[in-house]
């Protein structure tokens, strides 16, 4: 699927103008437009300070030097134009403050947009992409553009100025001459519009290797121990090598095609300063065209050039900053397909939940259904167990219940309401699930425990810790509630893990608690305590507990056994238990060979 | 630094110099030119009012010429620097990255994965990034040095013209990157910052998601985006200050050449031609001067960057493969034995003090026998078993394999020997197959089927739409959680281990599976060797097949021995594994119970 995703993001880049991104950014964030006639008019300003020279040169000369030395004149222009530099060079910083300050507060703002927007993408959206690029979306794309902005930005605003301003200056000296300039430039743009769209693609394959370079450096990190435990550290070298390599090659490349664009302008300048010489000394014969002019005019030419030289190398850079643009506004253009129903959506009914899926089936994109017509009641304040082999679609179920995912077909229920239609802060304080696979952030103990109620003071906390019997526990680690978790909270052990994320879910008190293997990792005497403890705690409220181990079955009121994405049977284990060719009873004889 | 660089690349250095050099040279020169064409050949031609036809060709013809040789100049200075740079990126992500493979996992542990990304990435892009504009930087050097020089040879007045707006210009420049650098350096670690959140928070967006802290979240990543903007605004406007006036410096020389020249002129101590070659040179040099600014402004960064880089080439601690190896033609089972092994996990910040994890730990897994790991929930079973396929090393004792130190093998011979089965399957982002194979050699398409097989996953492997060619998806998300454990069994079990070493390795995996699949291990159908099996279990079945169980508690061995004599010594251990039979005995017990109550209960409303 990530591949989808790439495939996507290529063909957006071939298919969508600069323009395009640009119109679409600025719909995005109208705030870039404030101020901004203001701020290009002190641009204009600041340019004037760069053809004052060339204009003080040919005064000086024609009038100062040539026929005649005059100093008075000399110095009276020298002093007005220093004046007039001092003003520019003022504006010079007056836009560029207004600049930075609208754009970098702009892309603040694009920034958390997207951040919001990827937590607001569904499980499924989430996943399509690796874990990398949906962060390089709001962290190095963004970048790219301020970096940008704050060095090519400014350059390129000041030397699109800078030719129109020299093209005006050039015109009101000689038209002759700057139809001269022009002719000589005219193939270069041609030729550096066909190497743009060449860079644009050898700069689109840079970041695509960049991608998977980021990629496999990050699963040589993760994946360490699996790495050494297996000795297969030549193999990853040699994968990292392949995709160092090839971001190297694809740079090398990016690079030719932009240096063949600054030659083009290079000799395009060689042509046009050797034309106007040509030209201006026969205009210059005939009288139409001062000494001075015709000076003014190779300063003027070179002002011409230099913008035409500088943007073909920060144009490198936009098309970079335009492509980072672009995709942190394709992930703003993904609309959540999961999506909270915000003020017309509804609250779940207080008190006890219960749950009912009608007729749900469910297939993740591009596969088969992993469940099918699903039908099923789980009244208010019962604690349900689902059981059923590995793959059977237990977290499937689970995902739907909780609204991570909604039915290909059908209606998750909770409450008589369809779930489609709660709001989120209603459903997310009242439904709470703890995952598979549960995930600690990188702090403490205590801090990953209050998570979803930061309001709990931490004799709260240790209270919770007790009441689920877990005092002892927490007792024994070196700093209590502040002892760090580490990365992921792979500085306690698996089970100690999941014993957090329980105290996190429980704090959170929601009316229907989901449990998806949670205590897997736990030892047995430790879960069957927890589970005393959570039993009494949770009485009055709807629980929903996957497991493997079918102590839990047993204590359930009711068992929901699941095979190959159908429910097939339902009830209390004892009555289960009594069909003894049933799924079930084959899975309890099995669990029991096992456990005594 | 600068001298590494020159070293790795020599001839892509010299050649981005000379091209650096030859283009700031002829810049020079193409203002002498500029001021030659107008002196000798503009300003004559009007004066005569005729156009003299060989010497306005040549001043073309030289005009051209520049252009190309300048051309030649880019060339030679952009592309070497590129490539430059580019080599010298690649060359230390290889070694970065080669690091990360040789360091141990204690230090791995000590670095967030954040930390480790960007040290692979942006700190060696950001340390070799002054790279590409140093030849140009040198170039510059040169053509200042030149236009000075030429300064001198043509007037001295206006020498000292150039002599103060120049060195004005450079340590204009210098206060502009002293004062930026802290600037950047706080941008820079704000940006590590951002980044650090925006990763943490997308790892556990499950968690942000069901417990609905997605606005708080959002907040936490404001905060410090909106820090990051703050620094991005101060840097910006220190830009503002000195970028206009950096710009305005070459332009005010320039009018003090105006003036100063027409009052040499006056004294007839220079030519109109000389004057307007120096106001030219002025001009033409202002550009690449201010871009040495630009290189500066960068330094910090790049400084900063290779600290950080360094830091990781020079990390001490790596676990060094020993020469050793076992005899590769015994398939028979292998000998494994702890003596007297302590270990203690580094601490998290280093004033915390380190957690004394195992202590005189002493067992053997005898060859071909199983040996049952049983202990209650953080008391060190994964330590044991990281330490037994030596991922870890013990802070005191010995870890041996058939009685040699496994600080001793090769690294190849410990691979062919042991498997580790993780606790926390870790899947790569990757096909089936390659994952179960990983490219170690004799592991075949035929041998990974017999290993699925065997982990009882061939089943949904042969349902998958490509079957072995499936994409797993990063960390193995399309798959279920029980199917990833699968996986990373079949991915020891094809390696044909002479020592199996299971952690909890079938905690998801139902029990009817699990008995298929130990049942599968302990006689192999297939004819090949049977391993010795030190395996994590709470499960009564799984330590029945036992053939020693230890029983570990807060790290210690508390009891070795079989099953049903552990059972009747040791009451924690009997605690442990009998929970849930007594779990259900209470049950039937408090069921009879609950059975009366409502009676009970009846007779007090009666009453
Ligand atoms: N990376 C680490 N840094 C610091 N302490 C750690 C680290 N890993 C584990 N510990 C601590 O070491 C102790 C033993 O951990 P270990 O993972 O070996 O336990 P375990 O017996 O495997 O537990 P479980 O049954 O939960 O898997 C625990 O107290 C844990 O908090
Ligand atoms: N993100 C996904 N994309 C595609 N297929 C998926 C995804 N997640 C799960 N599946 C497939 O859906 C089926 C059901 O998976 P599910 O996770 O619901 O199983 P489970 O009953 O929870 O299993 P386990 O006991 O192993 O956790 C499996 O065949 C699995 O491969
Ligand atoms: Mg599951
Ligand atoms: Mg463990």
């Amino acid at each position: 699927m990530s591949a989808t995703t790439a495939e996507a993001d290529r063909s957006t880049e071939t298919t969508e103008s600069t323009w395009q991104t640009l119109r679409r950014g600025l719909a995005l964030s109208p705030e870039l437009r404030t101020g901004l006639a203001g701020t290009l008019a002190l641009a204009l300003v600041y340019m004037v300070g760069r053809v004052a020279v060339p204009v003080a040169v040919q005064r000086g000369i024609d009038h100062g030097i040539v026929g005649g030395l005059d100093l008075n004149v000399i110095s009276l222009t020298v002093a007005i134009t220093a004046g007039v530099l001092v003003v520019t060079t003022a504006c010079g910083y007056l836009m560029m403050r207004r600049l930075f300050t609208v754009s970098e507060t702009a892309l603040a703002g694009v920034r958390t947009r997207a951040f919001r927007h990827v937590h607001d993408l569904s499980m499924l959206h989430q996943q399509s992409e690796r874990r990398g690029s949906l962060v390089s979306r709001v962290t190095s794309d963004v970048d790219q553009i301020t970096q940008f902005l704050q060095w090519g930005g400014v350059i390129l605003i000041v030397n699109l100025g800078q030719l129109l301003v020299t093209t005006a200056v050039m015109l009101a000296y000689s038209w002759q001459l700057t139809l001269v300039v022009l002719v000589a430039f005219a193939p270069a743009v041609v030729v550096a519009r066909q190497l743009q769209r060449r860079l644009a693609g050898a700069y689109g394959l840079v970041r695509q290797r960049t991608g998977t370079l980021l990629g496999a450096i990050g699963e040589s990190v993760v994946g360490a121990p699996v790495i050494r435990a297996y000795g297969i550290a030549g193999r990853t070298a040699r994968r990292l090598d392949t995709a160092i390599d090839g971001q190297r090659v694809a740079q090398q490349r990016a690079i030719r095609i932009s240096i063949m664009g600054s030659s083009v302008g290079e000799l395009a300048a060689g042509l046009a300063l050797a034309g106007v010489v040509v030209v201006g000394v026969s205009l210059g014969v005939d009288r139409t065209l001062s000494v001075g002019q015709l000076t003014a005019f190779l300063f003027l030419v070179t002002l011409f050039i230099q913008p035409v030289q500088i943007a073909t190398e920060v144009l490198n850079e936009a098309q970079n900053a335009i492509a980072g643009w672009r995709r942190v506004l394709d992930v703003l253009d993904v609309s959540p397909d999961v999506a909270d129903p915000g003020e017309q959506g509804r609250e779940l009914p207080p008190g006890p939940l219960d749950a009912r899926f009608a007729g749900v089936t469910f297939a993740y994109p591009g596969g088969p259904p992993v469940l099918h017509d699903v039908t099923l009641d789980i009244p208010a304040k019962s604690r349900v167990a689902v059981v059923g082999e590995t793959g059977s679609g237990k977290t499937t179920f689970a995902k739907l219940l909780t609204r991570l995912m909604d039915p290909t077909e059908g209606a998750v229920l909770l409450s008589g309401v369809d779930l489609r239609q709660v709001r989120f802060d209603s459903l997310r304080s009242r439904v709470v699930m703890v995952p598979q696979d549960g995930f600690l952030f990188d702090a403490t103990v205590g801090e990953n425990v209050r998570f979803a109620r930061p309001d709990l003071t931490d004799e709260r906390l240790t209270a919770a810790f007790g009441e689920l019997g877990l005092a002892d526990w927490l007792d024994g680690l070196p700093s209590g509630l502040d002892t760090p978790v580490g990365e992921r909270g792979e500085a306690l052990s698996v089970g100690e893990r999941q014993l957090v994320a329980l105290a996190r879910a429980y704090v959170a008190d929601p009316d229907l608690l989901v449990l998806d293997e949670a205590t897997s990792a736990v030892d047995p005497a430790t879960e069957v305590r927890l589970q005393r403890t959570l039993d009494a705690v949770t009485r009055g409220r709807t629980t929903l507990a996957i497991a493997h181990r079918l102590s839990t079955a047993q204590a359930a009121d009711e068992v929901i056994v699941v095979d190959r994405g159908r429910i097939v049977q339902r009830g209390p284990h004892d009555e289960l238990v009594r069909d003894t060719d049933s799924v079930y009873a084959l899975l309890y004889a099995s669990w029991l060979e096992q456990t005594r | 630094m600068l001298g590494r660089a020159i070293r790795e690349q020599p001839r892509i250095f010299a050649v981005a110099v000379s091209g650096s050099v030859l283009f700031g040279l002829l810049v020079i020169a193409s203002a002498y030119v500029a001021g030659g064409v107008v002196g000798k050949v503009v300003v004559p031609a009007v004066e005569r009012g005729e156009v003299a036809r060989g010497t306005l060709a040549l001043a073309a013809a030289a005009l051209l010429g520049i252009s190309v040789l300048r051309v030649v100049g880019i060339f030679g200075r952009r592309l070497g620097a590129g490539y430059m740079q580019y080599r010298l990126q690649a060359a230390y992500r290889r070694r970065v990255t080669r690091r990360y493979l040789e360091l141990p996992l204690a230090w791995h542990h000590r670095n967030s994965t954040g930390t480790l990304l960007s040290n692979a990435n942006s700190d060696v892009e950001a340390a070799w990034y002054p790279i590409a504009p140093l030849p140009f930087a040198v170039g510059t050097l040169v053509m200042l040095v030149g236009a000075v020089a030429s300064l001198f040879v043509t007037d001295w007045a206006l020498a000292l013209v150039g002599l103060a707006v120049f060195p004005a210009l450079f340590a204009l420049n210098v206060v502009y990157s002293r004062r930026m650098a802290p600037r950047q350096a706080r941008a820079q670690r704000l940006r590590a910052e951002v980044s650090g959140i925006a990763h943490e928070s997308f790892d556990g967006a499950l968690v942000v998601k069901t417990m609905g802290r997605e606005a708080q979240e959002t907040a936490r990543f404001a905060a410090r985006a909106g820090e990051l903007r703050d620094a991005l605004i101060s840097v910006g406007r220190l830009r503002g200050v000195f970028d206009p006036m950096l710009e305005t410096l070459p332009s005010l020389g320039t009018l003090a050449v105006l003036v100063v020249g027409a009052i040499r002129l006056r004294q007839g101590a220079i030519t109109v031609t000389e004057l307007v070659s120096v106001a030219f040179l002025f001009t033409v040099l202002a550009f690449p001067v201010r871009a040495i600014g630009w290189v500066l402004a960068e330094l910090p960064r790049s400084v900063a960057g290779w600290d950080r880089v360094r830091r990781v080439l020079d990390a001490t601690g790596e676990m060094p493969y020993g020469t050793r190896t076992l005899d590769p033609a015994t398939r028979t089972p292998a000998t494994l034995a702890f003596h007297d092994v302590h270990f203690a996990y580094e601490p998290a910040e280093a004033h915390l003090p380190g957690a004394q994890v195992l202590g005189e730990v002493t067992f053997t897994v005898p060859a071909g026998k199983t040996v049952a790991l049983v202990g209650p929930t953080g008391s060190g079973k994964s330590t044991i078993a990281s330490l037994a396929v030596r991922l870890v090393d013990p802070g005191a004792g010995r870890v041996t394999l058939d009685g040699v130190d496994v600080r001793e093998l090769t690294a190849a011979s410990l691979a062919g020997t042991v498997a580790l089965v993780a606790q926390v399957p870790f899947v790569f982002d990757d096909t089936v197959r390659a994952n179960i194979a990983l490219d170690r050699a004799g592991i075949g398409d035929d041998e990974v089927w017999a290993a699925l097989r065997l982990a009882e996953a061939d089943g949904f492997v042969a349902a998958l739409p490509d079957g072995l060619d499936t994409m797993v998806g990063e960390r193995g998300t399309s798959l279920s959680g029980g199917q990833r454990q699968r996986l990373t069994l079949a991915r020891a079990l094809a390696g044909r281990p002479r020592l199996l070493v299971l952690d909890d390795a079938t905690s998801a995996v139902d029990p009817r599976v699990e008995a298929a699949i130990l049942a599968g291990l302990r006689a192999p159908a297939d004819g090949g060797g049977p391993a010795s099996i030190l395996v994590v279990a709470y499960r009564r079945a799984t330590i029945a097949l036992a053939d020693e169980v230890i029983y570990v508690e807060q790290g210690r061995v508390v009891a070795r021995g079989a099953h049903t004599e552990l059972l009747a010594t040791v009451p924690g251990y009997a605690d442990l594994v009998t929970a849930y039979e007594q779990a259900e005995q209470e049950r039937e017990q408090k069921q009879t119970y609950d059975e009366v109550t409502p009676l009970a209960s009846g007779l007090e409303v009666e009453r």
